[in-house]
């Protein structure tokens, strides 16, 4: 499709020929609908688009794309904007590319265990679907009841199981992409093995909307675990809920989920979900072993000796599947439960090798009390990744000026030890100016040059990640 | 907070998938007006108008974000800002809010001379001739869903103050409500049987003004503290063990008076007094321990519960109602699948948005036919009187009633009074 050029340059009246250029495509551009779009899941970030647009397919995608390579328009593209690092927050005038309408599950192959879905479709249904053929898919972001399948991919979601299961990257096998030129593009396939040329696929992976536009995902699904066993240990100091962690680990036992919640946080969920949490506790592991009935056994056994070994007061072991469900669900919601302390909840996303949990869990306390400032902690401290969270009023400018002090010193010990400045929200913008100190100038140096090959005029997402280019 | 968990709970997100129709996208849009990033306009207006009030959001919401007083506040906002107005939304507006809905008498009045033109066959010639071709469009939509008015009014079959056989235990209030008082005065009347039947003094006043919950949700703010200054004249809320409502809309209101008339010198203390005591029937009887009936000959019935919104989301009751159902003898509680999702009803939602509704209805009656059920039992007139269209429309013989009737027909048949 060739377009002409916007002769006025003005932004103003480009939805109404994106409507006539791309047939059948839902733009909306009223004031209402535009505010409705500012914003994703992330405090305190707040950017008007232009116009928000509802592609029903990969064509529709394609042609949005060529007008906006043709305009130099920026694109912006969200799922149902549940990301924590403002990355889907658009910038201001741009296009936002909104794919929940394409949330068709295509396919599930239970012969070759894959299922292929587009990238608007919601994870719990993605989950669903392929528990409806007796499948599997582990990755279980906090959000997994909204957030989209592509807006995982995406960001390389996380979730609670990813201690054992690994992350949203290890269940992608193929990915559809609609490059900033519009060309419909297929990355990997159904093979378990193929090294033909470079893992273009994994670029994608956790690119957060800058390289291209995913819009159809296949992923690898994996038998389900034949049991589960869910305990909860309570403690009575951080710590030992750290070290409780390091030993597990060290015994060389993987259990799917290892969780944590300190006291502000029990509190919270609490207050929410009222299902029984201890709520004089200092520090909560929710630890789940799935697998064979046996090893499951006596999984649990051993991490139930360790955890007394290291200080828990009481193990609880959920004792029907039901409360075992609400317990993940419970500590699903803790996040968002914390923001019933303060008007702002500001997360973060620190993580640190394994080992080093009780020094990052000490610092996080230190760093809350030197700077006078509520911080709860939550996480998957099996994974090392924990989300240390401000509970400030961004309207507190002076209070603002020490959350922002503590962030960066929380994460320059995180990085200190070892680890990065985030486990599973990306960087987005909520972070860039932390990346060169995590991956170092020569990496940011190389991830510019893979955006420069793929997105030339810098059209997709910019300001994400690092600086757009000049 | 926008982490966006209520989006899955939303009815209108679920069906357009757009964010300006969620809990979130609605509260993001009256903080970008609050913060001058956004006007006050018509399609703000007819945002909040879309909402159906469900309050699914406020369940779902981690966080404890008060949807409906921001609601309430928005779409007073709305009237206040006079964006919607033209004169024949104003006059409708003003006939039903303003002097309808604060006239008890002029509404009975009404609601016996619908009675009069259904009971006469006036009603049924009406149909017959097709003379509601003659009607506007959307008033003949409507037509067909226009509730049956019962031949007596809570009034005439309740005393004013009516004492339990078996001594007294509790003195209670009963709030009659207007649509409840019209269409469902038989369950006014079970009602009052079933707390007598739990020991309480019933104390009913003949005459009751309406609590203001269609005012509050319709952004009359200032009527609607008017109707509860009435409403806590007529019951002194020192005077009662508790006040009941059977209706779940209203008792979602009810339960805010505190709120709504916090800055009013002479009512505040009373008002905060009212919240406390008044109590959801299911809840009252639950709370104080209600007599479970026992009946020998009692026919086995599949019954399922429909959850009114206002009820599970605005009152966070949900076991009472089931508790009461599993207590009666002979029925089988099957569990509805989505049971606490919106049937469209939403107070006066079904003739705002009738085609959303029409969908939410459409929904709710094909889960309730897949539960098997005979009876599908509610606590809210409103959604009663939908499921009641519902079924009809689908042409499926399926029995609704409420909790609270089912009690009362249960202690009946046990006792030869009543």
């Amino acid at each position: 499709m060739i377009v002409t050029a916007n002769p006025s340059g003005s932004e103003s009246f480009f939805p109404q020929q994106l409507r006539g250029c791309v047939p059948g495509l839902e733009v909306h551009d009223s004031p209402e609908q535009r505010a409705a779009y500012a914003y994703d899941g992330t405090a305190a970030l707040r950017a008007e688009p232009a116009a928000v647009v509802f592609p029903i397919d990969t064509a529709q995608v394609s042609g949005v794309l060529k007008f906006a390579t043709a305009r130099r328009i920026p694109v912006v593209t969200r799922g149902s904007g549940t990301g924590l690092s403002g990355g889907s927050v658009p910038v201001d005038g741009c296009l936002v590319l909104c794919l929940t309408k394409m949330n068709r599950i295509i396919e599930v192959d239970a012969e070759n265990l894959t299922l292929l879905a587009e990238a608007g479709a919601v994870t719990a249904d993605v989950a669903a679907a392929a528990a409806g053929v007796g499948l599997f898919y582990p990755p279980d972001p906090g959000s997994m009841k909204i957030s989209t399948i592509g807006g995982n991919v995406a960001e390389n979601s996380g979730g609670l199981r990813g201690l054992k299961y690994g992350v949203t990257r290890d269940y992608v096998m193929g990915l559809e992409v609609v490059l900033p030129d519009g060309e419909v593009m297929w990355t990997g396939n159904k093979c378990v093995k193929d090294v033909a040329g470079y893992t273009l696929r994994d670029l994608f992976i956790g690119s957060e909307g800058t390289l291209g536009i995913i819009t159809k995902v296949l992923l690898k699904l994996i038998p389900p675990p034949a049991a589960r066993k869910t305990m909860l240990a309570v403690y009575d100091n951080m710590e030992n809920a750290a070290r409780t962690v390091s030993a597990i680990i060290k015994a060389k036992i993987i259990p799917c989920t290892l969780e944590f919640l300190d006291k502000v946080t029990i509190n919270c969920v609490e207050d929410h979900a009222g299902i029984g949490l201890p709520r004089e506790a200092e520090a909560l592991l929710l630890i789940e072993s799935d697998g064979h009935p046996a090893a499951v056994e006596e999984e649990a056994a051993a991490m139930l000796a360790i955890a007394k070994a290291n200080g828990a007061g009481e193990v609880k072991i959920a004792a029907t599947a039901e409360e075992a469900a609400s317990l993940a669900a419970a500590r699903r919601t803790a996040f968002s439960a914390l923001a019933r302390v303060g008007p702002t909840t500001i997360l973060e996303d620190a993580t640190v090798p394994r080992n080093r949990l009780p020094e990052m869990v000490r610092c996080i306390q230190e760093t809350a009390r030197r700077h006078h400032l509520k911080i709860g902690t939550f996480g998957h401290m099996g994974d090392g990744n924990l989300h240390p969270t401000f509970l400030t009023n961004e309207k507190n400018k002076e209070e603002m000026h020490r959350v922002e002090l503590a962030m960066k010193e929380i994460f320059a010990r995180a990085i200190e030890l070892g680890g990065t400045i985030t486990g599973e929200h990306g960087v987005g913008l909520a972070k860039k100016d932390f990346l060169p100190a995590a991956v170092g100038e020569l990496n940011v140096g190389v991830m510019r040059s893979i955006k420069a090959a793929f997105d030339p005029q810098g059209i997709l997402n910019p300001g994400k990640i690092f600086d757009p280019l000049p | 907070m926008h982490c966006g968990m209520c989006l899955p709970t939303c009815p209108t997100y679920d069906l357009t998938k757009l964010e300006q129709h969620s809990p979130r996208g609605r509260i993001a849009l009256m903080r970008a007006i609050a913060d001058d990033h956004l006007e006050l306009g018509p399609a703000f207006g007819e945002e909040m108008s879309y909402c159906l009030g469900c309050l699914a959001c406020e369940t779902a919401c981690p966080a404890g974000v008060d949807y409906a007083h921001l609601f309430e506040v928005a779409r007073a906002d709305v009237e206040k800002s006079g964006v919607m107005d033209n004169p024949v939304r104003s006059s409708i507006r003003t006939a039903l809010l303003k002097i309808l809905f604060t006239h008890p008498r002029l509404l009975r009045l009404v609601g016996r001379m619908l009675w009069l033109y259904q009971a006469t066959g006036a009603q049924w010639l009406f149909r017959r001739l097709g003379l509601t071709r003659l009607l506007p469009a959307k008033l003949r939509k409507l037509e067909p869903i226009t509730p049956v008015v019962l031949p007596k009014f809570s009034h005439q079959l309740i005393r004013p103050v009516e004492k339990p056989a078996d001594g007294t235990r509790y003195r209670v209030g009963l709030l009659t409500g207007c649509v409840q008082d019209l269409v469902f005065a038989d369950i006014n009347r079970d009602t009052a049987d079933v707390l007598l039947a739990n020991g309480c003094e019933v104390v009913t006043p003949p005459v009751q003004p309406c609590c203001g919950s269609i005012h509050g949700h319709n952004g009359e703010h200032a009527v609607a503290q008017e109707m509860a200054r009435r409403m806590i004249d007529l019951f002194d809320p020192f005077a009662f063990d508790a006040i009941i409502t059977n209706a779940a809309g209203c008792g979602s209101h009810l339960k805010h008076y505190g709120r709504l008339l916090a800055d009013d010198r002479d009512y505040a203390v009373r008002a905060r007094e009212w919240d406390r005591k008044l109590k959801d029937v299911n809840e009252w009887l639950v709370e104080t321990g209600f007599r479970v009936p026992v009946s020998e000959a009692a026919e086995s019935q599949k019954v399922t519960y429909h959850e009114a919104c206002h009820l599970c989301h605005g009152q966070k009751i949900t076991r009472q109602p089931r508790e009461i159902l599993q207590a009666i003898p002979g029925v089988e509680l099957t569990e509805l699948p989505e049971s606490d999702w919106c049937c469209g009803s939403a107070g006066v939602y079904n003739i705002t948005q009738p085609e959303t509704a029409a969908i939410l209805q459409e929904r709710k009656v094909g889960k309730i036919a897949s539960t098997g059920a005979a009876v599908v039992a509610t606590c809210n007139p409103g959604c009663h009187l939908q499921l009641v269209n519902g079924m009809r429309q689908a042409g499926l013989d399926i029995r609704v009633t409420q909790p609270v009737t089912l009690l009362a027909r249960a202690y009946r048949a046990q006792s030869p009074r009543g």
